[in-house]
């Protein structure tokens, strides 16, 4: 089991229960395949830094997961497939990643903040 | 008035310049969020290119992860490619 986070973005023509049961699409697959949920995130409409299939806004999911490492091969077909989906990019979290989504979700300064000054 | 009596035109600089340090090891960041935009955009310039450790003065270790980081959020069109007046 390696912690993974995974951003996808959907397409912005998607109402709030298709966007929904989207997620759900991917927490069921997630739990199928023996995979942990830790954290679900969605951001919702964003704009977009450049046009991304013509498109300049998007609906934003931040997801993270536990999983065995044969499962993202599988994940990454569904995600192919799936004509809602704009683009999608997941990322192996080290200890320090780990550490550092934990504090954030729990609102505890992550240092980053301190830079500012 | 000795001869060998040096003169300057301009006044000598005597202040040095600040030395240059990494944030990350200072502040202890162990982990760049990619997610994190505001933060990201320290690190590139007007067009979006990343910044040189010359003028930054991240250590190589950090600017290897903070060169991921900007990467990924580009890919994420989170950040842009290539613009103008990003700042």
């Amino acid at each position: 089991m390696n912690n993974y986070e995974m951003m996808v973005i959907f397409t912005p023509v998607l109402s709030d229960e298709e966007f929904k049961a989207a997620q759900k699409r991917y927490t069921d697959l997630l739990a199928a395949n023996g995979g942990e949920l830790v954290h679900s995130n969605p951001w919702g409409l964003k704009s977009l830094a450049y046009p991304v299939e013509k498109k300049t806004t998007g609906i934003y999911w931040v997801i993270e997961y536990k999983a065995a490492s044969d499962f993202n091969s599988k994940l990454n077909i569904q995600l192919h497939r799936d004509e809602q989906v704009l683009r999608h990019m997941y990322t192996a979290l080290d200890k320090y990643a780990v550490e550092y989504n934990a504090k954030k979700r729990n609102g505890i300064p992550t240092g980053n903040q301190k830079t500012e000054a | 008035m000795a001869k060998n009596e040096i003169k300057y035109l301009t006044a000598i600089k005597t202040d040095k310049p600040r030395k240059k340090y990494c944030r990350f090891k200072k502040y202890g960041i162990r982990y760049i969020d990619y997610k994190d935009v505001e933060f990201l955009k320290k690190f590139v310039n007007d067009q979006g290119k990343i910044l040189p450790r010359r003028l930054t003065g991240t250590s190589l270790k950090y600017q290897r992860k903070l060169s991921d980081a900007v990467k990924k959020a580009r890919q994420m069109a989170l950040l842009p490619y290539v613009t103008d007046l990003l700042k």
